[in-house]
């Protein structure tokens, strides 16, 4: 079983448009949603959910204005600067600013202080017409969401094994940081996509940067790639330089969005366009250099 | 005080970055030279590309305090373990073992209150870099920018927001993709937030995680919808069944984002889209001015 993760550094260069496309292509994979702050995988897959599962996320402390006895150690203590005096001159801990470290609590002399799990975030294994697909949903402005991506990625593995499934494809979340490290941590390979402009071909150094930490094999796409030729050009010599084999260079076509509206892949949209042919073309690669 | 501004959005490549520095070269040019335009998308940071001329002031380490465990002072009682909310620490009484993943740490302190024994003490580790410019002829920009494998977004941004100017007119925010806590700290001083998203099937879902994160944080709120044209009117329904302002709406042209892509976006701009970037800084103005200065948490 090999696992693939697709990723691109800039948000909206694709990602998740070409894992589904891809997902309707594989025929032998188990699919995982890796962004899980902006989960979109399942737009286009449109999952039964079959399991549900609560991921118990980080702590928030509150403090109980009746024991309070005002000394203010907590505050001194607090690294976060999320407690504050109130309208009524009270003490209060602010939810967002909260990070969980119980350590006010652990140090309030009269105990008024108290922490509750976030319990905001779930993850599901579902079925889709493609094969089954391991997502999550987390609650607006929750922390911990590189450990919810390990999560769902045990999931998708431990899924892949019992089916005795070739593939797990991992639809990862933008940037570089916590998210997209566990996102790549032990992944088998990494598929790129760049969009031809100055702030793809940047963002993609820096993915690059960090997947070489990793030693994992890489392999890159562009998308939209007629939208500038000339920095196509650039993002291609700098695969070059990389020896990141190019698999496909994809046109733009407003096709792409008119089949995300129908919440259809593109290639279910139109089997005969020129981007499905060529992503077609992208995983025979992909396979091949599996089987190598 | 200056008028403070994010531009957010759930989804990525929306256009947050576009608009953000949009909005700064046109208030800097036609409003006040005053502005400073603050990249907290640390993973990512893109405004500077789009400023060559750009004249670098400063530029500093952003450190995150480690922990590390003194071994001939250590009584292996594990009290910091239990302390530990984010599982960093490892210590194995029998074979005399504790050390703390710095990859894991948060840096809230609580191990060294909890060791008994003044075994625990700190020193900087870099995550990343800060670093301001100059802009040609107006304002300022500060951008952070994450050392590549550090997990540490959300630190570096609280570090970067710091560099906020008091005696500037506008300060604007560009965000991170998500929604989740670099993007808390990225809003939560905020006075107006911009969400910016595309009418596409994946803007949409995304828009309204994003709404719900602002709502929950209490701020007020408009939309900017890039990329009109493409895609459906379901973004269009959702607003105003919601209520919520729709800022402007810059056209899809195929042009324009080879512009961008280039890096090229202040000159030759279409005239339609000018004249929105104009409409939607005449509607932050106005909020600017009933801005009363009230900028605490509503929860």
């Amino acid at each position: 079983m090999k696992e693939i993760t697709i990723l691109s550094g800039k948000g909206g260069t694709g990602k998740t448009s070409i894992t589904a496309a891809l997902a309707s292509i594989a025929r032998d994979a188990v699919f995982c949603d890796n962004d899980v702050d902006a989960a979109d995988l399942h737009l286009i897959l449109s999952p039964t959910v079959r399991e549900e599962h609560v991921f118990s996320g980080g702590w928030t402390a509150s403090i109980d204005v009746t024991s309070c006895i005002d000394c203010g150690i907590c505050t001194d203590h607090c690294r976060f600067d999320a407690i504050h005096r109130n309208s009524f001159n009270n003490l209060e801990i602010n939810p967002f600013k909260c990070e969980g470290c119980r350590l006010c609590e652990r140090i309030c002399p009269v105990q008024a202080i108290s922490s509750v799990r976030s319990n905001n975030n779930s993850w599901f294994v579902s079925d889709t017409r493609f094969g089954t697909l391991v997502h999550a949903k987390m609650g607006p402005g929750e922390e911990n969401s590189g450990k919810l991506v390990s999560e769902v990625r045990k999931r998708a593995r431990e899924l892949a094994k019992e089916y005795n499934a070739s593939y797990v494809i991992n639809d990862g979340p933008p940037g570089i940081g916590c998210a997209a490290i566990s996102s790549l941590s032990g992944t088998g390979m990494v598929l790129m996509v760049i969009e031809p402009s100055v702030s793809g071909l940047h963002d993609s150094r820096r993915l690059v940067e960090l997947i070489d930490t990793f030693s994992i094999p890489t392999f890159a796409l562009i998308n939209k790639y007629d939208i500038h030729p000339e920095i196509s050009e650039e993002i291609k010599l700098f695969l070059k330089e990389k020896s990141i084999p190019l698999l496909g260079e994809i046109p733009f076509d407003k096709s792409m969005v008119e089949a995300m509206v129908e919440g259809k892949t593109i290639v279910e949209f139109d089997d005969k366009l020129e981007i499905s042919t060529i992503l077609k073309a992208v995983w025979k690669k992909l396979e091949d250099f599996n089987v190598l | 005080m200056p008028f403070k501004i994010a531009v957010a959005s759930g989804k990525g490549g929306t256009g947050k970055t576009t608009i953000a520095i949009n909005l700064f070269h046109n208030i800097s040019k036609e409003v006040t030279p005053k502005i400073q335009l603050i990249d907290c998308d640390v993973e990512e940071p893109n405004d500077i590309l789009f400023f060559p001329d750009a004249k670098l002031n400063s530029a500093q380490p952003a450190t995150q305090s480690i922990p590390t465990i003194d071994n001939s002072k250590c009584t292996y009682c594990r009290k910091c373990v239990e302390w530990c909310e984010f599982n960093a620490i490892v210590v194995i009484p029998p074979v005399g073992f504790a050390e703390i993943n710095s990859s894991l740490c948060h840096s809230c302190g609580a191990c060294i209150v909890a060791c008994e024994y003044g075994a625990i003490s700190e020193k900087p580790e870099e995550i990343g870099t800060i670093k301001q410019y100059s802009i040609d002829p107006h304002g300022i920009i500060s951008e952070g920018r994450l050392k590549i494998g550090s997990a540490m977004q959300t630190l570096l941004i609280k570090q970067v927001k710091q560099q906020a100017l008091d005696d500037v007119d506008f300060i604007i925010f560009d965000a991170p993709p998500g929604t989740s806590c670099p993007v808390v700290e990225t809003v939560a001083d905020a006075d107006y937030i911009i969400l910016v998203t595309e009418p596409t099937p994946f803007g949409l879902y995304d828009l309204k995680l994003t709404v719900e994160l602002v709502r929950d944080i209490g701020k007020p709120l408009g939309v900017i919808i890039n990329k009109a044209g493409l895609g459906d009117h379901k973004v269009h329904d959702y607003l105003s069944e919601e209520h919520i302002e729709i800022l402007g709406e810059i056209p899809y042209r195929r042009e324009y984002a080879a512009q961008y892509a280039k890096g090229d976006i202040f000159e030759k701009i279409p005239g339609e889209i000018k004249a929105q970037y104009k409409s939607i800084i005449q509607k932050l103005l106005v909020r600017s001015t009933s801005y009363e200065g009230d900028n605490h948490f509503k929860w």
